[in-house]
């Protein structure tokens, strides 16, 4: 551990990482640079890398021709609201299954995770089908239903492996002084839960943002989401490179933003706590 | 007031029976410690106690009153826990506070009560620190701090030592003793530690499996060990027990004899044996002695001995000090 | 462990989630079962009858299923293997002593948070074009024949925009497992004499072993479903080249409007799904122990 490391060492493993990251990251890069040039500079061969003509005025098309604004409130609506309504399913279930464990917990936490392994696919006919029957498609409230529903098992899973880190003792203690189960949650639990609170909520939103088997099936126009709304440019519109890019780079722009926050919580909330 | 009776105390997980009934009574003021190996129920006993679990059967009385329906914040006791289960987001000020606000009593009151109770324990310069800024002596005084400042009927202590190093430990196991007696309060104490038990304990309670082996003040149970447990969990280094035919010229099945109670001759009559390993600790030695049949003996001899490892001697018990056991382990008292 | 009082709250807290769960599970999974037992058009109203397992004898002789079958197979052990390979490096890479190297994380991890629509499209256009994208423009520089991916080889051309994807996730678990791998252990395998090469087969290797594990199987949940980047560079084809068996599904259900071949589609992946699943299960399971 506290040994000098020689300075040949962090030069070369400092140069290969950051030569590896900047590889990953390249096709991202590319896309907000190709989001401020115009359309014939997007396809010029070859390509120019920094010095073309910026502009901004893709991103104004984009809002203009295909109201981006609409499609980035509705994604704001599905991603915050299933999250919000998961949390309010997920924190009591995950607080019992913590602090008041039974026989049987494990094994509905294992069923839980269970639910999630079920592809999508196999309930697409069903699903689709009431919506039909409902006039659920292409409504915002259906899509908050299902990815609420999809995304559960996580945020549970996510929240009891948080709260499991709570010791025991402390709320104990709490009970001895004389804290009510009201006051245990408000004093002591939750300000103590909130960063996992927190977190799960960032990662499922994130999840929830992103999620692209529902929405793309489920809804067209009116409930669009960003994914969606991305998805149209695989038209021959798509060939308008520029404006792609400018609408994908606003549609990532918040969650890549946020998910940067969350990359810590992220391996646990992902691997059901089976990595740490 | 803290007088605390068990009467019939049963406590069982599923099958699994942690107490099997037990039956005690606690003075008031007095300071009982319940000792005994890993999983032998005593921290059970604590928690049934606080309230913290359902007793299967039986009655806990504090001062007269049956308590098994009562929630443990009603009881009027307060508990120190092994891990000082401290709230980390909340300083030390409102860690104390903690429950004396949840009692509802006013601002000015809690101030002076805390003010207090953080003067008694050294901790008034620490007040507006985060339990993760303290030392774990600091910690530790912080939940007794939290403890005391209820003036609660009884302490209970979960093992409130354990985390801490050997010099320290000494050190609070004196203050814990010191505040117990001049607050006069009574406290419930368990450990796992005989050293702690016997130095701090009025009275011990020995427990085994799940039952009360011997309730007595440490010297009665050093001295009347009422049975084969007892007598071997009490008492530093351990007991030594010989059985067979040296036990019969005794009249028993087993006797036991304190490695102090063994007196060592080198040429003399006894037990003939030799030197395995020699301890010097300088105020006292100690020699593990291989004795032929009668198996391996433990010897303190106090101050120092000029003996080492391959030394022959001899090895005779203080005949008033030899303690005799039926073939179930029970004491045979003369 | 705890009183009776709490028990009982504890239960009706956990209810909701679990009944909710339950009907999310159940019913629309009944409601497959059924339907993959019927004759059932959409584009053919009122000719529903029962017609057993015709379904299933349709769906799994179908050519399009064992051509989607295998490239499910092709698409999900590619883009295992590229991620492990690839992930296992560059995680040991950032275990490193790196200057900057929250900058770097922050660029690993960039990938996974990209939408899969955005992706998809954007490799597909701005990189993978065979005129005007990035990558021919890179080919003929060094004197090839630029590739016309979706066309010469769409399948590979999805597996590396799914890989893109999916290296952020490997390598994100993979550092955290070593960062967690005692330093200790290390240094006795060097007081051991190890060198670095054997320090990393005897040591750091097993230790990984648990976590590659876990990242093949949670991948595996995911890539089996893998569907927006299908949908939105090549819908499927050329032919069959692309179609997965989440891609057959959807387009026998949405597009040609067969529910009831659908239906048996969608339970022959359940059960694929589940074989993965029961191993992931057990896996989750033996570490809730500890």
């Amino acid at each position: 551990m506290a040994r000098m490391v020689t300075i040949r060492r962090v030069v070369v493993s400092t140069a290969a990482a950051w030569l590896f990251g900047f590889l990953i990251f390249f096709p991202i890069l590319w896309m907000i640079l190709t989001s401020f040039k115009t359309e014939l500079d997007a396809f010029a061969t070859p390509p120019s890398f920094l010095f073309f003509h910026w502009t901004t005025e893709n991103y104004a098309t984009v809002q203009e021709r295909s109201d981006y604004i609409h499609h980035a409130i509705n994604s704001i609506l599905i991603a915050g609201l299933s999250t919000l309504i998961a949390m309010l399913i997920a924190v009591p279930a995950a607080w019992s299954m913590a602090f008041a464990p039974t026989k049987r917990t494990k094994d509905i936490l294992l069923w839980m995770l269970s639910t999630k392994m079920m592809p999508p696919v196999g309930v697409l006919v069903p699903i689709y089908l009431i919506y039909r029957d409902f006039g659920l498609l292409d409504s915002r409230a259906g899509l908050i239903f299902i990815l609420c529903l999809g995304n559960l098992p996580i945020v549970v899973w996510m929240l009891f492996t948080y709260f499991k880190e709570i010791p025991k003792d402390i709320l104990e203690a709490a009970r001895m002084d004389g804290a009510t189960i009201g006051r245990e949650l408000i004093y002591v639990l939750t300000p103590m839960a909130i960063p996992g609170l927190a977190s799960t909520m960032l990662l499922n939103f994130i999840l929830a943002w992103n999620e692209a088997f529902w929405t793309l099936n489920l809804s067209t126009l009116e409930a669009a989401p960003l994914t969606v709304f991305i998805a149209s440019y695989s038209s021959p519109e798509g060939l308008f490179w520029a404006k792609l890019s400018a609408a994908s780079t606003l549609a990532i722009a918040p969650v890549l933003v946020l998910g940067w926050f969350s990359q810590r919580q992220l391996v646990r909330g992902l691997t059901f706590g089976a990595v740490k | 007031m803290g007088q605390i009776s068990l009467q019939g105390v049963r406590k069982s997980f599923g099958p699994v029976n942690i107490i099997r009934g037990a039956d005690l009574d606690i003075e008031d003021g007095s300071f009982v410690v319940f000792v005994g190996p890993s999983g032998c129920g005593k921290t059970t006993l604590l928690r049934l106690i606080a309230g913290l679990e359902d007793v299967s059967g039986g009655k806990i009385l504090i001062d007269g009153k049956n308590v098994v329906d009562v929630p443990p914040a009603k009881r009027g006791l307060s508990m120190v826990f092994q891990s000082y289960a401290l709230y980390p987001h909340m300083s030390v000020r409102g860690n104390i506070a903690f429950g004396l606000k949840m009692a509802g009593l006013p601002r000015a009151e809690i101030d002076r009560k805390v003010e207090a109770a953080a003067a008694t324990l050294n901790l008034t310069p620490y007040l507006e620190r985060k339990p993760r800024e303290l030392s774990g002596g600091q910690r530790q005084r912080v939940a007794i701090g939290r403890a005391i400042v209820r003036e609660p009927k009884a302490f209970l202590f979960d093992e409130p030592l354990s985390n801490l190093d050997a010099a320290l430990r000494v050190q609070m196991r004196l203050e814990v003793t010191r505040l117990q007696k001049q607050l006069a309060t009574t406290a419930v104490y368990v450990t796992h530690d005989q050293v702690e038990a016997m130095t701090m304990a009025d009275k011990i309670v020995v427990l085994n499996a799940g039952n009360i082996e011997q309730y007595g003040s440490p010297l009665e149970l050093y001295e009347r060990p009422a049975n084969v447990f007892v007598a071997g969990f009490i008492g530093s280094p351990k007991m030594n027990f010989i059985s067979g035919d040296v036990a019969r010229q005794y009249n028993a099945a087993t006797i036991g004899v304190r490695p102090e109670h063994l007196r060592i001759d080198r040429d003399g009559q006894g037990w003939p044996g030799t030197v395995t390993v020699a301890e010097h600790l300088g105020s006292d030695t100690f020699l593990y002695v291989d004795a032929g049949k009668i198996g391996t003996l433990t010897v303190r001899y106090v101050g120092e001995l000029d003996l080492a490892a391959g030394d022959p001697v001899s090895l005779s018990p203080d005949p008033a000090r030899v303690h005799r056991f039926t073939e179930d382990g029970t004491s045979i008292r003369a | 462990m705890a009183t009776q009082q709490t028990q009982l709250l504890a239960r009706s807290l956990l209810a909701p989630a679990v009944v909710l769960l339950f009907i999310w599970m159940i019913v629309p999974l009944a409601m497959t079962v059924y339907f993959s037992t019927l004759h059932y058009n959409l584009l053919d109203p009122g000719t529903e009858s029962f017609v057993g397992f015709e379904n299933f004898r349709y769906f799994l002789t179908d050519p399009a299923f064992l051509a989607s079958l295998r490239n499910t197979l092709v698409l999900v052990g590619s883009v295992l293997g590229i991620t492990i390979l690839l992930g296992v490096p560059v995680a040991l890479l950032l275990d490193q002593p790196v200057v900057g190297l929250n900058i770097v994380r922050l660029m690993v991890i960039a990938p996974f948070f990209v939408m899969p629509t955005v992706s998809a499209l954007i490799w597909k256009n701005l990189l993978m074009h065979p005129v005007s994208g990035l990558f021919a423009w890179l080919f003929r520089l060094v004197g090839l024949e630029p590739i016309d991916w979706f066309n010469d080889a769409p399948l590979f051309a999805i597996i590396l925009i799914v890989s893109w994807q999916w290296l952020p996730f490997a390598t994100l678990i993979l550092l955290t497992a070593l960062q967690s791998l005692d330093e200790e252990q290390k240094e006795a395998a060097e007081m051991d004499g190890a060198r670095a090469w054997s320090t990393f087969i005897y040591i750091t290797l097993p230790h990984l072993a648990r976590p590659i594990t876990v990242v093949i199987l949670i991948e595996t949940i995911f890539l089996l479903t893998v569907f927006a980047e299908i949908f939105v560079t090549t819908g499927g084809g050329p032919g069959l080249q692309t179609t997965n068996i989440a891609f057959l599904i959807y387009s026998q259900a949405l597009v040609q409007y067969d529910i009831g071949n659908a239906s048996a589609g969608g339970l022959v992946a359940v059960v694929i799904a589940n074989i993965v699943a029961f191993f992931l299960v057990r896996i989750v399971g033996r570490n809730l122990e500890a």
